[in-house]
């Protein structure tokens, strides 16, 4: 198993996405220079947490422009496992292999806090396993993850059962006071209609060791080793 | 160029003599005062570099940007010397929080720390906010910053080697902050709006990638030194690097890339742009390095060499334009002797340091207090609602505090604690302050404030190894002032010396004060320690049904605390003390009990005394703490004293452990042999915060007036 971490000038969370895959998990994983272009290597392409060129103009914008961007777009259009991570999400928004945008946090201010998720759907790679209506808990550290999708696009989304995690109070309930940032309909991860494109606001790599706090995360990164052990097919069942 | 580097700020032409009196030197310490950062060795072959820095007057003319610049500077001292930065931590001092500009300020420094700390990816790990009337017109914002870097991969700023290349490396230089050094160095006043243009602007991305490239850099074995530009810009950068090398230095300014079009020679030198590097390679190896900088997509520009003349020679093309020897212009400000005067001090005593003769004369005794109120409960309830103790978290929440991912124990529950990756240790880091003791008497108040930091760490489970200190004081030429520095210094001494650790960096801050108002004499301490086994720490967390138990004594002072203050409006009272032999008897009794597994729940009893330090470990961990027993019967009869003052009074040495019932006698045991009181105060049971027959409190109704108190008040 391969994994590859992008780096941008401006990724910040490289170096614990390689802890956990090369300590935690005990993978191959490497660093690859966002002027790289050669993905074939790789089982799967990790885009880390961090601010991208600065996040300047918005979170993502010059990213999707980095030349490794457009191997990232090929190897997902021949369903190659892609996964943004916060900042990483925010860039596969940008580049149009995720729908929707991101907004600033409702609150208009930075939130650095553990929150708790509701898996919505157990038929993406990267929740394989888990069941759905599981409560993780789980990191989130950002200023722009407000994610918002008009209301046709979000009805697609959710008969495709695209929408992945939802922030939700320790119970489960989806309520407004457990949403941190302001998304539509409390969404915190979804993935494109095949399935091999995932992107979320919380931080897996934050909680992947006990000593951490958490270890919820680990479950995301170990769902992601055994889609791509199997050779990365997306089983997504759509009704549309 | 004698303008800036012979400013207090970069020359210390004041602090110099006194900062001579610090212990500097310990058995872990590799350089002390004197380079970018201090460096004490952590074992497994791995160094700590650390350092505190101010940045209060660009803070208090635009909070934003001046707190930003205030963690960039702070960060390129710990990179500068080869060491990756791992954590920062903050220490704000504001004004009266129900002046608008107060609330002004506070937002605008966090949102400044929450902006440039997050984007390069370096947790906030914690810190400290004080609100005082005394900080209304020139508020505080020091910024700590921790790194970790093997031996062999420190990187001093001595410059040597006769003809080898000096580059310079990042941001393109501009007009900004064109002598901030001699800006930082004048008292505020109401024209300190107009000095705007002298606040530098940030840019975090571009730290973020000169982090990455010097880091790179480090493991090249043809760099030479390496040095950030900070006050003073090329001016001090150069000159300093030439002085600590014995050497000379040549620059040529033409070389130097610009942001604009028409910079005369003199403002490229003294230009305080941010995010630049100067660095030293051996002759030849200057196009690889120049490779190393582009793949980070960084510039560089080689502009000048080192010479062996002594000289700083400033050139334009062929003209020369200035030649000064390198020693006078860095290290070379005259000092000043003090201007001797009669201190602020009550009469405060330091005991236990050691020495005899330490006690100062009898204090003078205090007007009668107001009487007791009849509502504890209500009053617990005002205090955790008060700006000086209400929750942090609102703060907290805008810094990434976890980046990194080795944030073993977040903010708000005492030190942080960050594991090292490799190893099986933590690092242990916490700040202490307290300007009303020290403002009461500067000598008590230094020892105080080392031995509160010091306390952090031991209740963390680590053996504090270094500290940094940052001294904000007012003008140093008005007598009370002088006198303030000198006890501050002589206490913080007493107890560095009693503790066993030293200070190997730190920050002086003058002048602040605003139209003849000084601000209270505030030294901020930050403290490292070290623990040997990452799953021995402790932190402020309660688990349901542990016993709480007090170490030290419980007896403590109603004057300057919190409670007196904001309760009662009493801001004088009879002399603090301290007794620092105590001080080290109570954090060894606490070290042991963490490092032995008896506890893993420890908080010192600070600000607001036990009753808030209770109620606060009770709200951090949703757990309420049931009070009873013998002290709770002595209380209510008055053995132990006035009710309040055993409830809210404030004395050093106090601890509190969480242990399981059974291991009671461990805890009576090993008190007795440190020779320190331990009382069983209660349990965590129930959802209050209960003393029988004395207060309580639901945690419902102390969470609902603690949490969000600050929350209007951080509003950017």
């Amino acid at each position: 198993m391969r994994f590859a971490v992008v780096v941008f000038p401006g990724s910040n969370c490289e170096l614990d996405t390689i802890h956990v895959l090369s300590n935690v998990l005990g993978e191959q994983a490497d660093l690859l220079w966002h002027q790289d272009t050669d993905l074939s290597p790789y089982d799967c392409v990790i885009l880390p947490g961090g601010f991208a060129h600065g996040d300047y103009l918005r979170a993502g914008a010059i990213a999707r422009f980095s030349p490794i961007m457009e191997s990232v777009t090929r190897f997902a259009g021949d369903g190659g496992l892609v996964w943004g991570i916060c900042n990483g999400f925010q860039v596969l928004v940008e580049a149009g292999l995720l729908p929707g945008a991101m907004m600033q946090n409702a609150g208009l201010r930075f939130v650095c806090r553990w929150v708790n998720l509701r898996v919505e759907s157990d038929a993406t790679p990267f929740t394989g396993g888990l069941t759905g209506g599981r409560v993780l808990r789980m990191p989130i550290a950002h200023h722009e993850g407000s994610y918002f999708v008009d209301g046709p696009t979000l009805a697609a989304m959710e008969a495709r059962r695209q929408i992945v995690l939802r922030y939700c109070d320790s119970d489960g309930a989806i309520t407004g006071s457990a949403n941190p940032n302001g998304s539509i309909s409390n969404i915190a991860a979804v993935c494109n209609e095949a399935g091999n494109v995932f992107g979320l606001m919380p931080h897996p790599e934050r909680c992947a060791e006990p000593i951490l706090g958490g270890t919820d995360g680990r479950l995301i990164f170990e769902a992601a080793r055994l889609a791509a052990s199997e050779g990365h097919r997306p089983r997504l069942a759509f009704s549309s | 160029m004698f303008g800036v580097l012979w400013s207090e700020h970069c020359s210390y032409k004041h602090s110099k003599p006194l900062l001579r009196r610090l212990p500097t030197t310990g058995p872990h310490v590799l350089m002390g005062p004197g380079e970018n950062a201090g460096v004490v060795d952590i074992g497994d072959g791995l160094a700590a570099v650390m350092k505190i820095e101010s940045h209060n007057h660009p803070s208090a003319v635009e909070p934003f940007q001046g707190a930003a610049t205030g963690v960039g500077g702070i960060l390129r001292d710990i990179f500068t010397m080869g060491a990756r930065p791992i954590a920062l931590m903050d220490a704000l001092c504001f004004g009266d929080p129900g002046v608008a500009r107060t609330q002004y300020l506070l937002g605008g420094v966090v949102g400044g720390i929450s902006f440039y700390g997050n984007c390069v990816g370096v947790p906030t790990v914690g810190g400290a906010i004080w609100f005082d009337p005394s900080y209304t017109g020139n508020p505080l914002v020091n910024a700590l910053c921790l790194g970790v870097a093997p031996h062999e991969r420190i990187v001093t700023a001595r410059a040597s080697g006769i003809g080898n290349p000096v580059l310079l490396i990042g941001s393109a230089t501009g007009r900004d902050g064109i002598a901030g050094a001699s800006f930082a160095s004048t008292e505020l006043n109401r024209d300190s709006e107009e000095r705007r243009p002298a606040v530098q602007v940030g840019n975090p991305f571009l730290e973020k990638l000169l982090i990455e490239a010097c880091l790179d850099l480090v493991t090249d074995p043809d760099i030479v030194a390496m040095q950030d530009l900070g006050a003073a810009g090329l001016t001090g950068s150069a000159s300093e690097m030439a002085e600590h090398g014995g050497c000379g230095i040549e620059i040529d300014v033409a070389w130097v890339s610009r942001r604009e079009e028409g910079m005369t020679p003199w403002e490229v030198m003294l230009s305080e742009s941010q995010e630049r590097m100067l660095v030293v390679v051996r002759k030849g190896a200057e196009a690889r390095v120049r490779a190393l900088f582009d793949r980070w997509e960084l510039r560089s520009d080689v502009i000048g060499r080192i010479t062996d003349d002594g000289l700083v020679r400033v050139c334009d093309g062929a003209a020369s334009l200035a030649e000064v020897p390198a020693k006078l212009l860095s290290g070379g400000a005259p000092e000043y002797a003090g201007v001797g005067g009669r201190g602020p001090g009550v009469g405060g005593r330091v005991t236990g340091a050691g020495e005899a003769g330490l006690v100062s004369p009898r204090p003078p005794t205090p007007d009668p207090w107001p009487p007791c109120p009849s509502d504890l409960g209500a009053v617990l309830l005002d205090l955790l609602a008060s700006p000086n103790l209400c929750s942090r978290r609102p703060v907290f929440d805008q810094y990434d505090h976890m980046v990194q991912t080795n944030t073993v124990v977040p903010p708000g529950r005492g030190a942080a604690v960050l594991r090292v990756k490799g190893t099986s240790k933590a690092l242990a880091l916490g700040i202490g302050g307290n300007s009303r003791v020290c403002a009461a008497d500067p000598r008590v108040g230094g020892a105080w404030v080392v031995a509160e930091a010091c306390r952090n760490v031991a209740c963390a489970g680590a053996r504090p190894v270094a500290l940094t200190d940052c001294l904000n004081f007012g003008d140093p030429e008005r007598p009370h002032v002088w006198a303030a520095l000198e006890g501050v210094v002589e206490g913080m001494r007493e107890a560095c010396l009693a503790l066993g650790v030293p200070i190997i960096s730190g920050n002086v801050s003058l002048y602040n004060e605003i139209e003849g108002e000084s601000i209270k004499p505030t030294p901020v301490i930050g403290a490292l320690g070290v623990i040997d086994d990452v799953e021995r720490h402790a932190s402020a967390t309660l688990q349901m049904g542990q016993a709480l138990w007090l170490i030290g004594p419980i007896e403590a002072a109603l004057d300057y605390s919190e409670y007196a203050i904001y309760i009662h409006g009493q801001t004088d009272g009879a002399a603090p003390t301290i007794d620092l032999d105590l001080e080290r008897r109570v954090q060894e009794c606490v070290h042991e009990l963490i490092a032995d597994g008896v506890t893993s729940t420890a908080t010192d009893v600070s600000e607001g005394g036990l009753a808030v330090s209770l109620a606060e470990l009770a709200l951090e961990s949703s757990v309420g703490v049931r009070c009873d027993g013998k002290w709770v019967d002595d209380l209510a009869h008055g053995v132990l004293g006035r009710i309040d003052s055993v409830l809210f009074g404030e004395a050093p040495s106090r601890i509190i452990v969480g242990i399981a019932e059974q291991q009671a006698s461990r805890v009576e045991q090993v008190a007795e042999r440190w020779s320190v009181a331990a009382v069983r105060l209660g349990e965590a049971k129930g959802e209050h915060i209960l003393v029988q027959n004395t207060l309580s409190v639901s945690l419902g109704e102390a969470r609902a007036r603690w949490e969000h108190a600050l929350d209007h008040l951080s509003e950017s």
